[in-house]
């Protein structure tokens, strides 16, 4: 065996065989996957169930067409207990209950805990009420509404749960191997074993980014496998192999930033310790968890300078919305940028001994 | 061809102000078991590793097999072999996977490896991790990590601090049989018995620079005392170290 693949199996079975960094490695940005993905899953495309009581003039009379427009947005259900349907309704398993008091008086009871759906409800019956106003007149109709959807806008839970948790799994992984490698090498004074061994520097160099790169790919694969089946429903646009090399930028970053605080830490708690300060704030900033539209506008230009919001972008573009080189190639040429230049400080702040 | 395995000129040393090795030269002897005595602090371990050619030295000169250990020359490595004063591991591995690993960095077999292993009297904790290894047998598998490409050259770094008398004892015979074969050692070491029953001559160091070398029983002889002990202790005096 040679140098390089004989220092790769070392570091593949050391991280293997280290439970805690195959949890926090591999099992929890996917259990996050998996969580977070049944949690949101309902969001945006969900209907609400609204329970129709007796006979409802303007519901029973709609014809097939608005019927089948209609329950894109909810379900209609008929029942003849009120009493039964209003007490689903406080325990929250239907939207809204609706019956006609008197011919021509509606009568919406909707809960009040979740006011989007809430809205929503009250909107739609109030709707069909005012269009069979109009209808009851004879006359047309003075002001139409003409709409559209916008498919870019709309982005289901997992097409953003998927590029972002994915990002920083990989945020993790690199630079967590890196920092550990570098300190507890040093630590234990394997660097400089290794120096009095006849192989080149480039072999502990190689090993380390090989390793890296070949989990960030089991990470890819694994991330890409959850996310498309049919439950989670993700799927994958004509450029999502971009993420491939996007991955492997990312991943030169990320294990710069690792190499970095290996340098100015002498033991693995004290690495952890940064590591955890400075991946898990960029993670937030970056969108891995919830979207960044829903953090303070000033946070945003300090956003901008974190590589993984980039990378999470870039994911999201080629997985998700089908773009292309146009979006992956600057980040990736950022990402190496940044990579050679904290790799070009860790360099300088490098030190053979722990002080 | 000089038979002089070792010859260091002129060596020095500092760090910021402090001397650390401050005009060294010795030469060691193809075959030669020699040690290097101090007290802490004396920089043994620094000059060890300036030898090594792990450091560039300040001044002086280390010639290897007549060969300059500074700079780095994957040639000449190949012919060293060291053991450094902590156990340098790799994470999570069994002693098998450990020496097997050293092994294919010297271009050295796993049969070459396993039959080091079974050298060393390991073969039964082929299986273990070294976290789990007694301190002697931690011990016995960095040396024999050190020794699996066969060199012409060793050195070891204190390798029987911390052991208990049997593990030392055991050690002791390991090292004389590597000396044995013919090989070069050279060892740092506190343990004066030790230094005065295996080697052939040893250099007393304090404040960075070498008091004397010689045979043991010739340093005991020119002092008049009783044994390597009171030579260190005359050449060295009594106070405390750091």
């Amino acid at each position: 065996m040679s140098a390089l693949s004989s220092l790769s199996k070392v570091m593949f079975l050391g991280l293997i065989r280290d439970r805690t960094a195959v949890f926090f490695m591999l099992v929890l940005p996917l259990l996050f996957l998996v969580l977070f993905g049944a949690l949101f899953q309902g969001e945006g495309g969900s209907r609400s169930t609204v329970v129709q009581y007796g006979e409802v003039t303007v519901l029973d009379e709609l014809d097939e067409e608005h019927l089948a427009a209609l329950s894109e947005a909810l379900v209609l259900e008929r029942t003849g207990d009120r009493e039964d349907a209003l007490e689903r309704l406080r325990a929250g398993e239907v939207d809204a209950v609706v019956w006609e008091e008197t011919p021509g008086t509606l009568e919406l009871r909707y809960s009040a805990a979740d006011e989007a759906r809430a809205g929503a409800v009250r909107g739609l019956v109030n709707s069909l009420v005012q269009d069979a106003n109009v209808a009851a007149t004879g006359q047309p109709p003075a002001f139409r509404m003409s709409t559209e959807r916008v498919e870019d806008e709309s982005i289901r839970a997992i097409q953003f749960l998927a590029p972002g948790l994915l990002g920083w799994a990989i945020a993790m992984g690199a630079s967590f191997m890196s920092a550990f490698t570098l300190v507890n090498w040093r630590r234990k004074r394997l660097l400089r074993r290794l120096w009095l061994a006849p192989i080149r520097p480039g072999a502990v160099v190689g090993a380390r980014i090989g390793v890296s790169l070949g989990l960030a790919m089991a990470q890819l694969v694994l991330f890409l496998a959850v996310a498309v089946i049919p439950f989670y429903g993700l799927r994958l646009t004509d450029m999502w192999w971009l993420s491939i090399p996007l991955v492997a930028c990312g991943t030169l970053a990320f294990m710069a930033v690792g190499l970095l605080i290996g340098a100015v830490t002498s033991t693995e708690e004290a690495a952890n310790g940064v590591l955890q300060a400075v991946i898990m704030p960029m993670a937030f900033l970056s969108g891995s968890f919830f979207p960044t539209e829903v953090m303070p506008g000033w946070l945003e230009p300090i956003a901008r300078l974190l590589p993984l919001k980039h990378l999470n972008e870039a994911l999201m573009g080629v997985l998700s919305r089908g773009e292309g080189w146009g979006t992956a190639l600057p980040v990736m040429g950022g990402l190496l940028l940044f990579a050679a230049v904290v790799a070009a400080i860790a360099a300088r702040l490098f030190r053979w001994e722990a002080k | 061809m000089t038979d002089a395995a070792i010859t260091v000129e002129g060596l020095r040393k500092r760090y910021g102000d402090v001397r650390a090795v401050d005009g060294v030269s010795l030469e060691v002897v193809s075959g030669e078991f020699y040690g290097i005595l101090g007290p802490n602090g004396a920089g043994k371990t620094t000059t060890l590793e300036l030898i090594e050619g792990l450091r560039e030295p300040d001044e002086g000169t280390v010639r290897l097999l007549g060969l300059p250990s500074w700079p780095r020359n994957p040639d000449l490595l190949r012919r060293i072999g060291v053991q450094l004063q902590s156990s340098a591991f790799f994470e999570k591995l069994t002693a098998r996977e450990q020496i097997r690993s050293f092994a294919s960095l010297y271009g050295v077999s796993a049969d070459r490896a396993d039959a080091m292993l079974e050298t060393v009297g390991l073969t039964g904790k082929a299986d273990v991790r070294d976290t789990e290894l007694s301190g002697g047998q931690a011990q016995r598998l960095s040396i024999a990590c050190a020794l699996v490409h066969d060199p012409e050259l060793v050195f070891l770094d204190e390798p029987t601090t911390g052991l208990d008398p049997q593990a030392r004892r055991n050690l002791w015979d390991l090292l004389r049989e590597i000396n044995g074969q013919g090989r070069t050692v050279v060892l740092t070491t506190h343990y004066m018995d030790e230094a005065e029953l295996l080697c052939d001559r040893v250099a007393v160091m304090d404040a960075g620079r070498v008091l004397r070398v010689g045979r043991p029983r010739d340093l005991i002889e020119e002092l008049g005392v009783a044994n390597l002990e009171d030579v260190f202790l005359r050449l060295t005096g009594r106070e405390y170290r750091e």
